[in-house]
């Protein structure tokens, strides 16, 4: 009973890193950023996909491929805000009216950036396996690649949250997320932060997806579901909140976790209950205002 | 807002729509069958289309829940097309989606913004998934034969379907109900204020655009004679009619109908000729439509027809 226990709770803390990893970066986007990005999922896949390519086919360690995958992704996130994204801000009426046309583009990027990949790669499933040999905590087994996977999403995500609580540019985008037009009066560069914003979300996505690809198979339609555990994170945890979300993925974790030891086929059902019943009982989400 | 007074543009229009009206229900009688197969494809997305400008274009509440209406009209056809005359479970599903939308409007309809829009996108994700679950561990079957109906009958069907949905369409936009609806959009509070029932009106025009949705699934259903939960509860239903109506246009009624027209048609082309690229393609005219048009192509011909009547000089933006 107590092994059960233990299993369940390690397997959803476990699971949770990775989540509260990539809600970080979704709420960067839509707390400071105002892009309810659908597409975040994608950015996932093309972390884990380049992580596969390098490994498969040059015989990059996945752990290496981090440092190569996190640019990589940031550029391709901070140049998509400073087209796309700013044009669309600026010409937009009034910010609800950026939410909305900002989620329809970021529903043209998924899209998008999904059937390129599968142009490049095919539709097929992948994977590869890396640090597959186990570890036990009392009793509970589980694959070494796992607890690798999970002490680096939590160690980005505190690294993150640090540079946002004591750097200069830190306090800017803090500063850009609480009043843009302030923000913008005392000299903040909006345009510039909010882009270095979806590229940092970009980028966390980016990390997200190597390391999960460590973990999972992967394939290119498997963003999506990535980007709606994102979106119940960040309203669990309050939009905008950055230890929100944090806090959230462990939680959500921890609730597949034990509804997928009950019955496996309900998690996603699970994860879509809690998220409606939240919306109503509390939309400010636990770290919320 | 007057033009439910008998003006002579009035009777043009009614003369304009009458013979479109005969032109498209005579189409069957001197058309190749393909042809009424792209119609009442065209009238499909019409359809859903329009619907979904009825409830989102003057409120301004997103809603990305058709794919969850017209998926409950598709499993009622599934359930009950065997049993009962076709009008009866097209009647049926209709209402269901209409139930449906009531219920879910009454909870939902609080939600603000974004919020509303992710919330509506999760019921169509909620039923599909435990409509799997239900199937695969509860009644171990994966999906359902729909009965066969002959194209003709099914494109009649739909262009009545249609024709009462742009009557309806037409009545809530030139009524005292559609300038709440609009005054809503603009300021709910004040609208409130005014001592409109906020909740009532945006209730029941969430429930009569889900109807019209139901419908359409309960008829289109027989054309695919298999379905299960992914094919009836396809998210990109819950986008299509987002799209197609931005594309052709909001402020407008005839918007919605040009865009999903047009949209449609292109969709047939670009499935056949480049079937792998498909999906890119949307995914990039998706991008395009909300960074050039974001009135749609009505915005871009009000916007022509203005600078060409004061001979190019000044470039207004449509301020719908």
């Amino acid at each position: 009973m107590i092994k059960t226990i233990l299993d369940v709770v390690i397997a959803g803390l476990l699971m949770g890193g990775i989540y509260a990893l990539i809600a970080m970066g979704f709420s960067l986007q839509y707390g400071v950023a105002r892009v309810l990005n659908i597409a975040h999922g994608e950015f996932i896949m093309l972390g884990a996909f380049i992580t596969w390519t390098m490994y498969a086919i040059f015989g990059i360690n996945p752990l290496i491929s981090l440092a190569i995958v996190g640019p990589i992704i940031f550029i391709v996130g901070f140049l998509l805000h400073q087209t796309l994204f700013t044009r669309l801000r600026t010409s937009s009426a009034s910010p609800a009216a950026y939410e909305g046309s900002s989620m329809l583009a970021a529903f043209g990027l998924l899209f998008i950036i999904q059937n390129v990949a599968i142009l490049i790669w095919g539709a097929e499933v992948k994977g590869y396996s890396y640090l597959t040999s186990s570890f036990n905590i009392g009793g509970a087994v589980f694959a070494t690649n796992r607890l690798i996977a999970t002490l680096l999403a939590i160690g980005i995500g505190l690294a993150f949250y640090l540079f946002l609580a004591h750097a200069r540019l830190g306090k800017a985008i803090r500063a850009a997320a609480q009043d843009p037009t302030t923000a913008g009066l005392i000299g903040v560069n909006i345009n510039l932060v909010l882009a270095l914003c979806f590229g940092f979300g970009s980028l966390m996505a980016g990390l997200g997806g190597s390391l999960i690809s460590m973990m999972y198979s992967i394939q290119p339609a498997m963003g999506f579901q990535y980007t709606i555990i994102a979106i119940i994170v960040v309203v669990l945890g309050g939009l905008g909140s950055i230890p929100g979300s944090f806090i959230g993925g462990f939680i959500l974790g921890l609730v597949g976790s034990i509804v997928a030891y009950w019955q496996p086929a309900l998690s996603l059902v699970a994860y879509y209950v809690i998220f409606m019943l939240l919306l109503f009982i509390r939309p400010a989400g636990i770290m919320g205002k | 807002m007057n033009s439910l007074r008998v003006t002579p543009k009035s009777y043009l229009l009614l003369g304009i729509s009458l013979l479109i009206l005969i032109l498209l229900a005579t189409v069957p009688l001197y058309t190749p069958p393909y042809t009424i197969v792209l119609l009442t494809t065209i009238f499909m997305y019409v359809v859903l289309t329009v619907s979904w400008a009825i409830f989102s274009g003057p409120t301004g509440y997103m809603s990305l829940a058709s794919a969850a209406f017209f998926g409950v009209g598709i499993y009622t056809a599934a359930l009950l097309g065997k049993v009962l005359p076709l009008l009866a479970f097209v009647g049926i599903g209709a209402l269901a989606s209409f139930v449906l939308a009531l219920l879910v409007g009454t909870l939902t309809l609080r939600l603000k913004g974004i919020y509303f829009a992710i919330f509506t996108f999760g019921l169509a994700e909620l039923i599909r998934h435990f409509l799997l679950f239900w199937e695969t561990n509860i009644t171990g079957t994966r999906g359902r034969i729909v009965v066969l109906i002959d194209n003709e009958v099914v494109f009649y069907v739909m262009l009545g379907i249609f024709v009462v949905l742009m009557l309806t369409a037409y009545f809530i936009k030139n009524s005292r109900y559609g300038l709440a609806l609009q005054s809503i959009g603009e300021n709910e509070e004040a609208a409130a204020h005014r001592g409109i029932n906020v909740t009532m009106v945006k209730v029941v025009t969430f429930a009569i655009s889900a109807f019209f949705m139901g419908a359409t699934g309960a008829i289109m259903a027989t054309k695919w004679t298999y379905i299960d939960p992914y094919v009836a509860f396809n998210p990109l239903f819950n986008f299509f009619p987002v799209l197609m109506a931005i594309f052709g246009g909001i402020g407008q009624l005839y918007g919605p109908v040009i865009g999903a027209t047009i949209f449609t048609y292109l969709e047939e082309v670009l499935t056949t000729k480049l079937p792998y690229y498909y999906m890119l393609i949307f995914g990039l005219v998706l991008v395009a439509v909300i960074l050039f048009l974001p009135n749609g192509i009505v915005g871009l011909i009000q916007r022509l027809v203005r600078r060409l009547r004061k001979g190019g000089s000044t470039e207004q933006h449509a301020s719908t």
